[in-house]
């Protein structure tokens, strides 16, 4: 597998740097015809750095690539796509109100008499599709299918139009279910028999394992080695990410609070019925003081519906809740946050990060939002409380005044954290708050919550990982089509669980 | 990443830095071609001159840009504020001598010194005109969720309507001395307009920098959504933009009017919501919303006026006026581009390093 002669991309020697942020020293990266190549790494390992390198968006200061045994200098995005190089990003950068086809040939569309000629190009965009073994009306608006085939459009995209031989696939899976993904990787090895190299960005271990041939780890800007995936134990993996052995995940498990600390007198918030016409059937939930309820489901399933409904973003039309017994009538992100309730959301970007705002004035938000217009924490106050929380979550950055947009993702969920706990809340909402985030610091994550479990918070935790879920939660609430089906106490196995989500039990 | 940045660098990451460079290089033209422009002379008790005059023309464009700057920086626009000069001018020159329904009066009254509402009054009308204007602009665009340009294009059309049923279509000419103060006259030597914008920014200032508002507008124009999750009532800090906008656009028209001494519905503080567009561009804050700068945008509104005035002095004629402008649009917007400020950035980097090198 590793046949030199068999080489389809050599960077040797790769070193960058900016001012402030972790770039990349002296690294070496190869990829095989018919290989696929898995880059793993914490946040702010280099990964993108180097990926961004090999499309063009940034220019090293020094090293070589080599593509087909010819050393090339790739200037821009378009010149790495002339190259053959061809990237499909987590965000598709599609247009989903336009049919399929037009979406494969955008830009390459078959003419006749000086119009398009429709004919054609469905057929083109059929046969680009079936290539990839999959056969779906064409003529579709975009948007009309689900995210995983958008993404197998870009790729038939980028391999018909840029007639790729270096395919970059970046985190594509954090969006897709498990069915989704195992359609993509049917795709991905089908390409892989066709000798492209492909790129493979994720922060799923299970899918490296499944599809992976070899691993390339990266660690603060600087290479770790490279492995094929076989002789490469998961935990040894873990560990060289870390740069370190793993007892983290360990710990979380031992963490947990027993069970009998839980006060089941205390009732901290308890809705009955609660729900939404149209986007969540009424459902019961208690949360007690010292508890972590998990809530498990599939993407779509009801879960962030849940949250949002209990923390007023949307108005439930039926049913009540109750906080420590006291009904609430009114129901917005406001007067939640002056009962005491936080959520951090689940799409971190779009609801979560300020982005151009500092970390310092991000952690403020939802608490200056509390003291209102004009009682205004003093910029002293805001920095003290900032540097607290970023000594206390760990947020890795230099100073409290850099813009948010620029951390990792898992800072940016820190950030947010900070956020609500700077509130100071008695129910923490966590809507997939380890999402697309490094196993480091999704460890911390998970230790934190079960700390603010033992001092007295009650949780909600999101996630669409069963096992985190499992891991950390004394009861788990399984989500199905909208609707609440099942409590379950903490020692549930994961197979109940799976059988419930699907609706076999 | 150094802590302590040199002075030049800090200066040069600054928001009023281009501003300013583009204000010196209007000046510095006017000091190789009109060396007489920097003349500032004492007349009767008080500073006259090019500089004055520049101060004090720009005084209403000062003013709008304010309110301006907060609203885009909510990633919203007002369109409306030339039509609110109008409004508010309007009321003005209709309040000191009313004619109640449509009682005819003789022009003797018209044109005497002398008015019938007391002058705070008018002023106080005046302000709370512009203030409902910018009120309803709030209500459609945080309650109505119309887009803000279509909103406040509403209030642009009707607005000059609404100025002249309101003078019963006339252009009226004030004669009432005292109203002249605002528009012509001084204290201690420097126009009354000046200090009237001196109050204006420093209760703007106070208000965006020492109250949370301007973290809350910055939020809103940053990410709205993630405002709204974080407990921020997005539309109240929107409906406050555009009443302070409004309230600001109705002191710029209480001085142009005193200073023309008149209120014409159709031209009062025309042009006046792109000028005012045009400073908070120069000054360095994004359509798009998010951070602002309060000087800046002061500082844009004088480079509009530098460079008008310069125009004039050259010997421009008055017509090609626009054209001259138009080249400054052009300019400002080349010199904000991505590519020229990464160029300069190499330019000043280049420089830094061989600096460092030497040390």
């Amino acid at each position: 597998m590793t046949n030199p002669n068999d080489s389809l991309l050599i960077m040797k020697g790769i070193s960058i740097t900016f001012p402030g942020v972790n770039a990349l020293q002296n690294v070496d990266f190869s990829l095989n015809r018919g290989e696929i190549h898995a880059l793993m790494g914490e946040n702010g390992a280099g990964k993108s750095t180097l990926i961004k390198i090999l499309t063009g968006v940034e220019h090293p200061d020094s090293g070589s690539i080599e593509i087909d045994g010819k050393l090339v200098q790739v200037r821009s995005p378009q010149h790495s796509q002339e190259i053959g190089i061809s990237t499909v990003y987590q965000d598709i950068n599609l247009c989903t109100n336009i049919s399929v086809a037009e979406n494969i040939m955008l830009g390459h569309e078959p003419h006749r008499f000086g119009s398009i000629d429709q004919r054609k190009m469905n057929g083109f965009a059929r046969h680009a599709l079936s290539k990839l073994d999959i056969d779906i009306d064409v003529t579709q608006p975009l948007g009309n299918y689900s995210v995983a085939i958008q993404q197998m459009v870009a790729i038939a995209r980028s391999l018909e139009i840029a007639s790729a031989k270096i395919l970059i696939l970046d985190e594509p899976t954090s969006s897709l279910d498990v069915n989704e993904a195992n359609q993509l990787f049917n795709v991905m090895r089908k390409l892989k028999g066709e000798g492209i190299g492909i790129i493979f960005i994720t922060h799923f271990l299970d899918q490296v394992y499944q599809v992976s041939d070899r691993i390339t780890v990266l660690r603060n800007g600087m290479l770790v080695g490279t492995f094929s995936t076989a002789s490469l134990p998961r935990i040894e993996l873990i560990a060289k990410m870390l740069g370190r052995t793993i007892t983290e995940l360990d710990q979380v498990s031992k963490a947990k609070v027993s069970g009998e600390k839980v006060d089941t007198q205390e009732c901290m918030l308890e809705a009955e019925g609660l729900g939404r016409t149209g986007s969540l059937d009424g459902f019961d939930l208690k949360l007690h003081a010292n508890e972590v309820v998990g809530i498990a489901g599939l993407l779509g399933s009801g879960r962030t519906e849940m949250a949002n409904l209990l923390f007023g973003i949307d108005t439930p039309d039926k049913g009540s809740l109750k906080l420590k017994s006291k009904r609430v009538d009114r129901f917005s992100p406001l007067q939640s946050i002056e009962n005491g309730i936080a959520l951090c959301p689940e799409d971190r970007k779009d609801e979560g990060i300020v982005g151009d705002l500092t970390i310092r004035e991000n952690i403020i938000l939802a608490l200056q939002a509390r003291l209102g217009w004009f009682k205004f924490l003093s910029l002293q106050k805001q920095s003290e409380i900032a540097q607290q929380y970023i000594d206390l979550l760990g947020i890795a950055t230099p100073s409290a005044e850099q813009l948010v947009k620029n951390l990792s993702g898992g800072n940016q969920q820190k950030v947010i954290l900070a956020r609500w706990l700077a509130t100071n809340p008695q129910i923490l909402i966590l809507d997939e708050p380890t999402r697309g985030i490094d196993v480091g610091a999704k460890a911390e994550i998970q230790k934190l919550v079960l700390k603010l479990a033992e001092e007295g918070i009650s949780c909600l935790f999101i996630s669409s990982e069963l096992e985190e879920v499992l891991r950390i939660s004394h009861r788990v609430a399984v989500m199905r089509d909208h609707k609440k089906v099942a409590e379950y106490p903490g020692d549930v196995d994961d197979q109940t669980i799976i059988q419930t989500m699907a609706g076999n039990l | 990443m150094k802590e302590n940045k040199s002075l030049l660098k800090r200066f040069r990451e600054n928001r009023l830095f281009w501003p300013l460079v583009a204000l010196a290089l209007i000046l510095l033209a006017d000091a190789i071609f009109a060396p007489g422009f920097f003349k500032i002379g004492i007349l009767d008790g008080h500073l006259y001159g090019n500089l004055v005059d520049v101060f004090n023309n720009s005084a209403p464009l000062m003013l709008v840009a304010i309110g301006m700057t907060l609203v885009i920086a909510t990633g919203g626009v007002d369109l409306s504020v030339g039509a609110v000069i109008a409004i508010s001018a309007a009321m003005g020159a209709v309040l000191i001598n009313p004619a109640l329904g449509n009682r005819l009066i003789s022009n003797e009254i018209l044109t005497k010194d002398a008015t019938n509402t007391p002058l705070g009054l008018i002023v106080l009308a005046d302000l709370a005109a512009g203030t409902l204007c910018g009120l309803w602009n709030g209500f459609l665009v945080s309650r109505g969720k119309i887009q803000p340009m279509v909103a406040t294009l509403i209030l642009m059309v009707a607005g000059r309507g609404i100025a002249q049923l309101i003078t019963n279509g006339q252009i009226m000419t004030i004669y009432y001395t005292p109203y002249f103060f605002f528009g012509n006259g001084f204290i201690l030597g420097i126009p009354v307009a000046i200090y009237i914008v001196a109050f204006v920014y420093l209760i703007a200032w106070v208000l965006v920098r020492k109250t949370s508002i301007g973290l809350f507008i910055e939020a809103v124009g940053t990410n709205a959504k993630s405002t709204y999750y974080s407990g921020i009532s997005e539309k109240n800090i929107k409906l406050f933009v555009y009443v302070f906008c409004g309230f600001c656009a109705a002191i710029a028209g209480l001085i142009l009017s005193s200073y023309v001494h008149s209120a014409d519905g159709n031209n009062n503080g025309l042009n006046y919501e792109l000028d005012a567009i045009l400073a908070v561009v120069i000054g360095g804050t994004l359509m798009r919303g998010g951070r602002f700068s309060l000087l800046s945008s002061v500082v844009g509104a004088l480079i509009i006026w530098t460079f008008t005035i310069t125009m004039y002095t050259f010997g421009v004629p008055a017509n090609a006026l626009l054209a001259g402008r138009a080249v400054l649009v052009l300019v400002v917007i080349i010199l904000y581009s991505d590519y020229a400020r990464r160029f300069m950035n190499r330019v000043f980097e280049r420089k830094g390093s061989q600096h460092g090198t030497a040390n």
